[in-house]
């Protein structure tokens, strides 16, 4: 019989030396609600597992000058529940707020959610979209990446052996910026993106764009940076003309396959569709911190 | 003794809570799995990855060289089911076929067919086990869609296969298994007749019952063959018939005990699990559990089946349909036995067509047996006529609900399948829609109404019920019905007003095998109308017996004793000459008075009445994302009398939200090889809790004078409307027809593309 060991270990340090020590397979655990389900179909069998969530650097949202520090193993509901960073990335929390269900929330993490390296991640485009980045601890000691680095293709990840993300690094808005992610299920909950998009822009005081990110997910292997979609929107208001350029950009990146969850068509065509109603909330919520 | 004065009813029309609500609140409640025996091992199935395969042999040397394997079993230990045992009773279903579902012989007939099973001292064993079953297979061509399989030169699932029904009888082979038809009138005459004649065709996609609970069973075969059979299903009696005729048992020798029952809605109206689990115990001697996983759910148990239903409707000017004519082709799965010729009945029962024809085909393909579902075929067949209805009424710009209002049926028609309908309720729930307040509520942009109507024949049959008198005056009644829907409810009801005792005083249980008369399985909507029958007669008698209990207590003749509210009353020439008799003081003096007091009854019900309904839904629809959102349902219904009428409610509003789903998401996605791709609810869409709107209810109430009470079957008339009043309802809100289910966000998207090519960016 298949046999897995468990441990929870009270520091970074500690955990780091349990993974490298593990001579088989060594998974990190933060909220599980990926990790056990993928034990329990059978898809994984690792020899150890590490879990996270008593590691009290991992878990909370700091303000750290002019970034939030959120701990990698924090679980959805304590994003949701943090006003202050809700007020600043109401499209970060909209995106855990997707996640599965309350019960979901209750665990579920950003690290988890990236580190699973599912395209269709909800909280990951709006991350990207801010510009965080993640703080890495290995063997070789801490380094700090964009997130965008991390995820490589469907379920797999940048991560060297006996690597993990300690912590999140959010830089704070800038006066009039402000961000929304939208996600389109066939379903009202419980079901995966089948495109998700997340839109984050700067507004000068007169309503024109002055920087923006838009993410798409759900439509490649990885979550797409759309450089061109940002382009539509940085030096323009939200006219029909940028929106339909912002349209086309956002249906253009995409590099989708067809499977049960949705077809090539019908997924670029709703990526276009999200952008610019992703890109309609962005522009009134930062609007609207002038 | 009738009670169908409403206005004379103390209980029955109320809302007590149900006696076994407690228990399932709090998880007390014994489902399928949660049954447990000393010295249990755990079974399990070996599947076939094939859609289509020659089984060349199997190998369990390996799997029974594994500690804590105890016993295998495969087709080869099944006696062969002979055409004279196929079938038991008067239950439908063709066992041959069944016990080669349940355990295939010689060839496999789709992706996750039975080949093998293994019985282990742990789940984790026996699971390890099935890796260790080595069958090889000849993959054979495999067919999984109703035109191709009707094809010529198509693969062949049976060699034995004759279409019945066609004259002259084909010599050859063939994946149709039968054809039939229902005619009224002269169609061809009908169309001539006709100013205006639409034509159209649609298709609807497999769906799985949904049920929550997956099948469970606990077996234990003694050394002397008899044996306990606990498991969730819609008839403990069907259970023990069926595994006897698979296995090869005598059926006095199987006790059957009903578990709770976690949702079937007819996909449990014929076993999987219990005859492998038989044969496990059988050959270990010890008692063997099986539990399903949802994923074989899917890939094993029964869908409703696929189809296309091509409907042709001509019509007068003035909305007065002159013909109607359908042509079904269901898909049967692996075996015969569609419900096509419900598909047929159903979908023209609802009008007064005075000239109609139906054909209906059987067809066999690669994919898993369907099993019944609410109304088993009526939905599809009237996916199709409800939605050319619609179609019709555009043509000829007629109201919808104005041209169900011209065409009908009432009391006096005479159906396209002979019947001529009497104490009907179809016109009285037009007049409710057109009464409603839903009917007359605004909409926005975007946002559209459809209505549709449904028939459903509902069930009587074989019942069983027994009444007892406790020592102190408290009543137990014992029916053979697994409660789906609340029916323990009822029948405590039913059962009170007859007694004039409160409700809380009469305690329901479902019996075992052993504990109560022969019962046909819960199906049909047949509990309440038929058990209802059966509980009534019984406490009736009961009262028989308490009057005469009364008469020798006061040394009258009974004839002098009168029952009412509970009590014993001296009548005639005694009025008010003694005190009152209660339940408690008679209960109490049973052994003094000629011992216990219980009546047994058992009856073959007849004079179910017919079930109709009309729904109206509101959507809006997102054109960009094609997003369907149901804003808006009212399902009326003729339920002829609600007898606990939260518990009808349920049914309307369960059969609605199953309807929705099928209308939106649900399809079973298949690979080239004939292997599913989705089988779990991920994506396998289910509507979840906040797809839906508060469902509203409308009950109107014709009562069927052939029940006691007036009651008619609600439980599966409910599924049969909602596909085509969503589809209806999209039209209304878009212009857009969609005519293939499910009418998901892509496929609205896409028509909605084909309609206005997107307007893109101009660069
Ligand atoms: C019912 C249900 C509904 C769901 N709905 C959604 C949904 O709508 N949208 C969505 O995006 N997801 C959904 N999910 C998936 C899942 O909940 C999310 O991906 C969640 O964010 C995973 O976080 P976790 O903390 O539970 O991860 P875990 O399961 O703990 O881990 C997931 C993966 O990440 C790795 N990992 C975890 N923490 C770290 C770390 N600190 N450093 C490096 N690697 C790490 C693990 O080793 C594992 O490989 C759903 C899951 C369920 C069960």
């Amino acid at each position: 019989m298949p046999r897995v060991s468990y441990t929870a270990p009270a520091t970074v340090d500690e955990a780091v030396k349990a993974l490298a020590g593990a001579a088989g397979l060594a998974k990190v655990l933060s909220g599980g609600t990926d990790l056990l389900v993928q034990l329990k179909s059978g898809r994984l069998a690792p020899e150890l597992i590490v879990d996270m969530k008593r590691i009290p650097e991992m878990i909370g949202i700091r303000e750290e000058g002019e970034f939030f520090v959120i701990g990698a193993a924090t679980p959805g509901v304590m994003l949701s529940a943090h006003e202050r960073l809700e007020h600043a990335f109401p499209g970060i929390v909209e995106g855990v707020d997707l996640i599965g269900s309350t019960q979901i929330q209750g665990r579920a993490s950003i690290a988890g959610n990236l580190c699973n390296a599912s395209p269709a991640a909800d909280s990951v485009p709006p991350v990207i979209a801010a510009r965080a980045t993640a703080v890495i601890a290995g063997p070789n000691g801490r380094r700090e990446v964009a997130v965008e680095a991390i995820v490589i293709g469907p379920g797999r990840t940048s991560l060297a052996k006996g690597e993990f993300v300690v912590e999140f690094k959010v830089p704070k808005p800038k006066p009039r910026q402000c961000d929304a992610y939208l996600r389109f299920i066939p379903r009202t909950e419980m079901d995966i993106a089948v495109v998700g998009c997340a839109v984050n822009v700067t507004l000068d005081a007169g309503g024109t764009c002055i920087d923006a990110r838009v993410v798409l997910g759900a439509v490649a292997p990885t979550q797409l940076i759309v450089d061109e979609a940002a382009q539509a929107l940085i030096g323009h208001k939200l006219d029909a003309d940028t929106l339909a350029k912002l349209d086309l950009a956002a249906q253009r990146a995409c590099k989708p396959i067809t499977d049960k969850r949705g077809t090539i068509e019908y997924r670029i065509k709703i990526a276009g569709v999200l952008a610019r109603r992703a890109a309609a909330i962005a522009f009134e919520r930062a609007a609207a911190r002038a | 003794m009738s009670f169908l004065d409403k206005a004379a009813l103390k209980i029955v029309g109320t809302r007590p809570i149900r006696p076994d609500g407690v228990d399932k609140v709090t998880g007390r409640a014994n489902f399928g799995a949660d049954m447990v025996m000393p010295g249990m091992l755990w079974g399990r199935i070996k599947r076939s990855p094939h859609a289509h395969a020659r089984i060349l042999g199997i190998k369990f040397e390996k799997a029974l060289a594994l500690p804590g394997v105890k016993a295998v079993t495969c087709g080869a230990d099944f006696p062969e089911v002979t055409p004279e045992r196929a079938h038991v009773g008067a239950a439908p279903a063709n066992l041959r076929d069944l016990s080669r579902n349940v355990i295939a012989r010689g060839k496999v007939l789709y992706e996750g067919h039975a080949v093998a099973a293994v019985a282990a001292t742990s789940q984790a064993i026996a699971e390890q086990a099935l890796d260790l079953i080595e069958v090889e297979y000849e993959v054979l061509p495999h067919v999984m869609d109703i035109e191709a399989a009707m094809a010529d030169g198509a693969p062949l699932l049976h060699d034995d296969i004759f279409t019945a029904g066609v004259e002259p009888k084909p010599t050859k082979p063939s994946n149709v298994s039968k054809v039939v038809r229902f005619a009224i009138g002269d169609v061809e005459a009908g169309f001539r007749e006709a100013d205006i004649v639409i034509e159209r065709r649609y298709t609807t996609k497999p769906v799985h019952q949904g049920y929550i609970e997956p099948h469970a069973c606990l077996v234990s075969v003694a050394a002397d063959g008899q044996c306990t059979i606990f498991s969730s299903s819609q008839g403990q009696f069907m259970v023990r018939a069926y595994t006897s005729r698979i296995v090869g048992a005598d059926i006095a020798d199987i006790r059957a005990i009903p578990a709770e029952i976690g949702g079937g809605f007819g996909g449990k109206t014929i076993v999987y699990l219990e005859p492998l689990a038989y044969m496990l115990s059988k050959k270990s001697g010890r008692p063997v559990k099986m539990v399903m996983s949802r994923e074989e759910v899917f890939r094993a148990t029964g869908p409703a089946p696929g189809a296309i239903v091509e409907v042709k409707l001509g019509a007068k000017k003035d909305g007065h349909i002159t013909a109607a004519q359908s042509i079904l082709k269901y898909q049967a799965g692996a075996f015969q036995g569609s419900p096509v010729q419900q598909g047929c009945i159903c979908g023209l029962a609802v009008y007064d067509f005075p000239n109609a024809l139906t054909i209906g085909y059987d067809v066999l393909c690669n994919r898993p047996k369907v099993a019944a579902y609410r109304a088993p075929g009526a939905p599809i067949g009237s996916f199709g006529v409800e939605s050319c209805m619609d179609e019709l009424a555009d043509a000829l710009n007629i109201e919808p609900l104005k041209l169900r209002e011209i065409n009908g049926a009432k009391d006096g028609t005479k159906a396209t399948h002979g019947v001529t309908w009497v104490n009907i309720g179809y016109q009285k729930t037009l007049e409710a829609a057109r009464a409603s307040e839903h009917l007359k509520a605004p909409l926005g942009p975007n946002q559209g109404r459809g209505i549709a109507s449904g028939y459903w024949h509902n069930a009587g049959g074989e019942s069983s019920a027994a009444c007892h008198v406790n020592e102190d005056g408290t009543i137990t009644v014992t029916e053979g019905h697994p409660d789906i829907g609340g029916s323990r409810a009822s029948m405590a009801m039913m059962v009170a007003e007859v007694l004039g005792v409160p409700f809380e005083n009469v305690r329901p249980v479902v019996g075992d095998t052993t504990s109560i008369g022969f019962s046909a399985s819960t199906g049909g909507s047949r509990v309440t109308f038929a058990g209802g029958m059966a509980v009534t007669q019984a406490a009736q008698k009961v009262v028989e017996v308490l009057k005469q209990r009364a008469a020798v207590i006061w040394d009258i003749s009974p004839d002098a004793v009168e029952w009412k509210d509970g009590k014993a009353y001296p009548a005639g020439p005694n009025a008010g000459a003694f005190e009152p008799l209660d339940l408690a003081t008679i209960g109490n003096r049973a052994a003094r008075t000629g011992g216990p007091i219980s009546a047994e009854v058992q009856i073959n019900a007849q004079g179910q009445g017919p079930g109709f309904a009309t729904h109206i839904c509101d959507v809006e629809v997102d054109r960009e994302t094609g997003f369907v959102k149901i804003l808006r349902y009212t399902a009326i219904q003729d339920v002829g009398r609600a007898i606990h009428p939260s518990y009808v409610e349920g049914q309307m509003q369960g059969g609605v939200t199953q309807g929705i789903g099928w209308a939106l998401n649900e399809e079973y996605i298949y690979d080239k090889d004939g292997c599913l791709e989705n089988p779990g609810f991920l994506d396998y869409r289910i509507p979840v809790a906040s797809d839906m709107p508060m469902i509203d209810t409308i009950m109107v109430e014709v009562p069927n004078p052939r029940h006691p009470f007036g009651a008619r079957g609600v439980g599966e008339v409910p599924l049969v409307p909602p596909m085509a009043a969503v589809a209806n309802a999209i039209f209304a809100a878009t212009g857009l027809r969609l005519r293939d289910l499910p009418m998901s966000p892509p496929k609205i998207r896409a028509a909605v593309d084909a309609e206005e090519p997107p307007r893109l960016a101009a660069e």
